[in-house]
């Protein structure tokens, strides 16, 4: 263990066998950004009425100061070989590599979803968002899954709107549904 | 006792019985299916508490909440893969006890002392919440305001096993409960109008439980399914009974108090309760090869700290759990507020939720005895299908929020958020009340602060609030030393072990 953070500290490239995880930086990086953006928010506020007791800024200071921190003593304790305990369950095998392409499919289909909903509404949207998801994480049956899709965006609406009284936007499919 | 019997009055009019009976249904189905916990069940439900009556949406929650620690028990002895930290004990003995073709007697013993150990614990939450409300409802700001940091201390530094994430956690929670405009000036809406009023928090608790587990099991996704221990009608000899009411309550002994205290939570309790059977087993040869004993105590001591956890939810406002702060989003989305004057002020209300508990405990055994053959072919459902679900309901609850697509865009960012926690083994629980807890520390602060007319030493003047700091100094000096000697040997074997994939 010690040569290897030896090799870190020596070598240009940070030893990344099975000490370092890199990626973890990343994680820091991202604290000490969004740390860095509430203490610049905080820094931007007035001072408070006269009846505000606690300023409004004092919260984002506080917590945007230790975020940095925390961001710091991520970095450090990633440097000395923490390693994180990623998530286990039922359907998750970790003994496997990430497949981070699946993901970034369901991100294009999600993208897909926000930037339509407005104008396609929820019934069709809903269909396309199950449709695409179960073919993306592995299902062979494009009819089935269409199909199946399209009864729950269908029943979702419809449950909504007559059984729970919340009336879910048509989009272009106004005065058909 | 009357108001109990009114609120048994108010459970068990046909609808709100059928909520219940809803409730138990979905809770145990969900908490079969594999990748969903009970947090996340009723976080997908919230939709509901727009136009659903609030009594009938509690108890209908309270179904749920039982059901899925029940169900949660189902699939770690059929299927050895636990997908609730708390029924990590009992895979440890029920999936054995499922291997020798004792799978029914391991379901009847979780169910039957579920049962047992949710009543006794549904018994002492009715004796004791009205009795703390008593007490708390004399506290002032000062005091509240302790009690807060003491939950998100305990919750970040207490539980989890890396104290450093745990707080990554707690103040990314807290960073997005600063969002909106509650003291008069707008923080890090960034000019956009929509950040006004802050995230919604069904819209943070959809896209943390369930988005973020769904991308992250999309990432893994098991390509080989799991072998399912088929099961019969579950049912218990006579050697059984004998063998699992000691540890029953002995279970519940240990998970009552463990749920109610502000980081108790039933991992501890389960495993104290496994322990402890271990140690008293007349049959020690069994243990390790499936003993029932270590089904019936842990699953009881699981049951019994779910009910413990309505004490503090219910008396204080304090959430302590994933699903006990889900909850408690749901109570506030009807514009209520779980704490002292809540019992005082709705007792319609918070009598007949506990009535309910009472009754959701009895369908669950009713219901689940017979069904356990039909719970255990839920198992076999297609994962695409599964998890396709999971992303199509998510989605519609937080469109219909506000039926803006704007949400569903934060929805989206903050799944990947929830998507990073598990990648780099962040809790979800300290974000969650950092972001229902962080305003209302800044507002007990403030009306603290308020009346002292600015004077600081306000903070320390009442005694449960010196009390609490003593006890939240001691924590701190605890976790410090448990640190060092676990420290002394950093966890370089574990390094070695695990290959990281990036």
């Amino acid at each position: 263990m010690t040569t290897a953070t030896e090799n870190s500290i020596a070598g240009p490239e940070p030893a990344r066998s099975k000490v370092v995880d890199t990626a973890q930086y990343g994680l820091a990086a991202f604290l000490l950004v969004v740390g860095v953006i509430v203490l610049v928010d905080a820094a931007g506020l007035e001072k408070g009425f006269a009846d505000q007791p606690v300023q409004p800024y004092a919260f984002g200071f506080v917590i945007g100061g230790v975020l940095v921190a925390l961001a710091g003593l991520l970095a450090v304790a990633t440097w000395r070989g923490d390693v994180a305990e990623a998530e286990d369950g039922e359907d998750i095998d970790l003994t496997q590599g990430s497949d981070w392409a699946t993901v970034a499919k369901l991100g294009v289909v999600f993208a897909i979803v926000v930037a339509t909903i407005s104008w396609l509404g929820w019934a069709i949207v809903g269909a396309f968002l199950f449709a695409g998801t179960a073919r993306i994480l592995g299902s062979h049956r494009l009819i089935l899954d269409i199909a199946i899709g399209t009864a729950l965006s269908l029943l979702t609406w419809y449950g909504f709107y007559v059984g729970l009284g919340i009336p879910i936007p048509a989009g272009v499919l106004d005065g058909v549904l | 006792m009357d108001l109990l019997l009114e609120g048994f009055a108010t459970a068990l009019t046909p609808t709100n019985l059928l909520f219940a009976v809803i409730g138990v249904l979905l809770g145990t189905a969900v908490g079969v299916l594999p990748g969903i916990g009970p947090a996340m069940t009723v976080a997908l439900l919230l939709p509901v508490t727009y136009s659903v009556e609030p009594s009938s949406a509690l108890i209908m929650f309270a179904g749920i909440y039982y059901g899925g620690m029940y169900g949660g028990s189902t699939t770690s002895i059929l299927l050895n893969t636990p997908g609730e930290s708390s029924s990590v004990v009992t895979a440890l003995e029920g999936n054995k006890m499922a291997k020798k073709g004792r799978a029914a007697q391991a379901l009847a013993t979780a169910a039957i002392g579920s049962f047992v150990a949710g009543t006794i614990g549904t018994v002492l939450l009715v004796i004791l919440a009205p009795n703390i409300a008593d007490l708390v409802v004399k506290l002032g700001a000062p005091s509240y305001f302790a009690i807060m940091l003491l939950a998100l201390f305990a919750v970040t530094a207490v539980l989890g096993s890396s104290k450093l994430r745990g707080f990554i956690a707690l103040f990314l929670g807290l960073a997005i409960g600063l969002i909106g405009t509650t003291t008069g000036q707008a923080r890090l809406t960034f000019g956009e109008a929509k950040l006004a009023d802050g995230i919604d928090i069904v819209v943070v608790a959809v896209a943390i439980f369930a988005i973020g587990e769904a991308l992250w099991v999309a990432a893994h996704l098991r390509r080989k399914p799991l072998d399912i221990i088929p099961v019969g009608q579950p049912w218990m000899s006579k050697s059984d009974w004998g063998r699992s009411w000691k540890p029953w309550l002995r279970g519940t002994a240990f998970g009552f108090p463990f749920g109610a205290l502000p980081a108790g939570g039933a991992e501890v309790p389960t495993f104290l309760s496994y322990i402890t059977e271990r140690r008293l087993t007349k049959h020690p040869e069994e243990f390790g090869n499936g003993a029932i004993e270590g089904v019936a105590g842990p699953e009881a001591a699981n049951n019994a700290s779910a009910a413990g956890t309505l004490v503090p939810l219910l008396a204080i406002g304090l959430p302590t759990t994933a699903t006990a702060a889900v909850i408690l989003v749901a109570i506030q989305s009807y514009g209520l507020q779980p704490g002292p004057q809540f019992l005082d002020s709705n007792p319609e209300l918070v009598w007949g939720l506990l009535a309910s508990l009472f009754i959701a405990n009895t369908l669950l055994l009713v219901i689940n005895l017979p069904l356990a053959p039909v719970w255990a072919k839920l198992l076999q459902i297609p994962r695409p299908y599964l998890y396709a679900g999971i992303l199509f309901f998510a989605s519609l609850g937080a469109f219909s929020v506000n039926f803006d697509a704007f949400d569903l865009a934060l929805l989206g960012i903050i799944g990947v958020l929830g998507l990073a926690m598990r990648r780099f083994g962040l809790p979800v629980l300290p974000l969650i009340i950092g972001v229902i807890l962080g305003p209302r520390v800044e507002n007990q602060l403030a009306e603290a602060l308020a009346i002292s007319q600015g004077d600081v030493s306000t903070l320390w003047s009442e005694p449960v609030a010196v009390v609490v700091y003593v006890v939240m100094a001691l924590l701190l000096v605890g976790t410090i030393v448990a640190g060092r000697r676990a420290g002394a040997v950093p966890s370089d074997p574990e390094n070695e072990k695990q290959e990281v994939s990036a």
